[in-house]
């Protein structure tokens, strides 16, 4: 699946937005992101498994906010850093 | 290597300064008379650098960092700031299990305060955290693991007064002290929460607030719930402690486990309330502070707007104003509790870090001042060392 990532983010990928990642949900590709790029998924994801205030993932431009959310071969991944402040 | 400056030699001066825009490094040359920024631009631009610190065992320096967008996290690097790699496993509470009831369900805000292990464990560092939590790293910061013993501690909730206690900037556990002569015993300050103390490695705690005033709270004898802003152990004479409280300055009486307010002898129109205390590395009498206006809504800012740094030289009988340099009026800006120490040369430099992004450092002990930066963003810690 392709995956675009936020500019915060850019610094695990070597500059690049545009990845790719497999996952039969979103938890799981979060996780491919993380084996691809150690420590990623700290960033966008707590401890607990919640989304941090700031992070915002689309799934075919619907914003999703469970990891146990079902993906597909053909889905297109959005993760947008938003509204964080000065 | 801290230590090895005190003999008279012309060692160079490494000042990390965490800010809320990146870390900066600066490096004096061994007169400290001439100074320069390492980089063209900071390290982390744009990431909050809560704390950067050395570990003087291994070199290693750590840096708490987060973004605005993203959560928190650790660099590390081993080649005095030419890279950083991140730590593999950042310190994080445990995932909350079946039994919700359980307090177990926190998140790390961020990483506030870092400290280096004892001596005879050089690979180890402890982490503060917002919201209050404690962790350990045992391999030089790589990975981290909860000190259960106080993030588990069925009275810690109690300790903490409720999840949504603490400054505005959050809830904070700072002030992380290894006892120089015993590697088991930690100190540390809980805002709000007040000092705690563990002679057995962070397994076990007990308070350690008693003659430490607490006028928030409406119990004015109460074992816990203090705000202690700054707690300093003494890095050379056994049993020495310090704190710099909401409430005052205070030095311990070891023998009878109780605090005594030594801010009392401040000037009164000063007062005696700050965030920041800096030691002496040798001399048990003698200690710095920045006091700030703690008054009416507390606007935490230099005491009618002139900044003055106080030294007491025979442990908070008397004090001392050191402002000679420093702006004589209209210079409103506080210091935060990492953000002034001492550096370890026979004649002690000192150097502090404003919330408007000045660094300032005086190299005869608090005599004199000079602003060795302008224009930086509001600084969070600063932490100096003799190489």
């Amino acid at each position: 699946m392709n995956v675009q990532l936020p500019t915060p983010l850019v610094e695990y990928t070597g500059g690049v937005r545009a990845v790719t990642a497999e996952g039969a949900t979103l938890d799981a590709l979060l996780r491919d992101l993380d084996r691809q790029f150690p420590g990623i998924r700290f960033r966008m994801i707590d401890e607990q498994d919640k989304v941090r205030a700031h992070i915002k993932l689309f799934v075919n431009a619907e914003m999703e906010r469970s990891l146990a959310a079902p993906l597909h071969d053909q889905d297109e991944i959005l993760i947008v850093a938003a509204l964080s402040g000065g | 290597m801290a230590t090895a400056s005190a003999s008279g030699k012309m060692a160079r001066t490494v000042v990390l300064v965490g800010t809320r825009k990146g870390l900066f490094v600066l490096q004096g040359d061994g007169k400290r008379e001439k100074w320069k920024v390492i980089g063209d631009t900071p390290h982390f631009l744009g990431q909050i650098v809560n704390h950067a610190v050395m570990n003087p065992r291994t070199g290693t320096i750590l840096a708490a960092a987060r973004a605005g967008h993203l959560g928190p996290t650790v660099f590390r690097s081993t080649d005095s700031g030419k890279t950083w790699k991140e730590a593999a496993s950042p310190p994080a509470f445990p995932k909350r299990g079946e039994d919700e009831s359980a307090d177990y369900g926190w998140s790390v805000s961020h990483v506030f305060w870092l400290a280096p292990g004892h001596a005879s464990e050089p690979g180890t560092w402890y982490a503060g955290t917002s919201p209050h939590g404690l962790f350990r790293s045992g391999d030089d910061g790589v990975t981290w693991q909860g000190v259960d013993g106080y993030n588990l501690h069925p009275d810690r909730p109690k300790w903490l007064g409720g999840s949504q206690e603490g400054p505005p900037d959050g809830a904070t556990l700072h002030s992380i002290n290894v006892d120089p002569f015993d590697a088991k015993h930690l100190m540390i300050g809980m805002s709000a929460g007040g000092v705690f103390e563990s002679v057995d490695r962070g397994a076990t705690w007990k308070p350690l607030n008693r003659g430490c005033s607490a006028d928030f709270l409406p119990d004015p004898n109460a074992e816990w719930g203090h705000d202690p802003h700054c707690v300093r152990m003494h890095p050379t004479t056994k049993g020495v402690v310090y704190q710099q409280n909401h409430c005052g300055i205070y030095k311990l009486d070891r023998a009878a486990n109780r605090w005594q307010r030594i801010g009392e002898n401040m000037p009164k129109p000063v007062g005696d309330i700050g965030f920041p205390m800096t030691l002496h590395p040798r001399d048990p009498k003698t200690l710095w502070v920045f006091p700030m206006d703690g008054t009416t809504v507390w606007p935490r800012m230099s005491v009618a707007g002139k900044p003055a740094v106080y030294r007491s030289q025979d442990a908070g009988a008397t004090w001392q104003r050191q402002d000679n340099g420093l702006p004589r009026a209209h210079a409103w800006f506080t210091v935060k509790r990492q953000a002034m120490c001492a550096d370890q040369q026979k004649t002690v430099g000192l150097y502090f870090g404003t919330t408007c992004g000045e660094v300032w450092a005086s190299f005869d002990e608090g005599g004199q001042w000079h602003c060795l930066m302008l224009h930086l963003p509001h600084i969070y810690s600063v932490e100096a060392y003799s190489l």
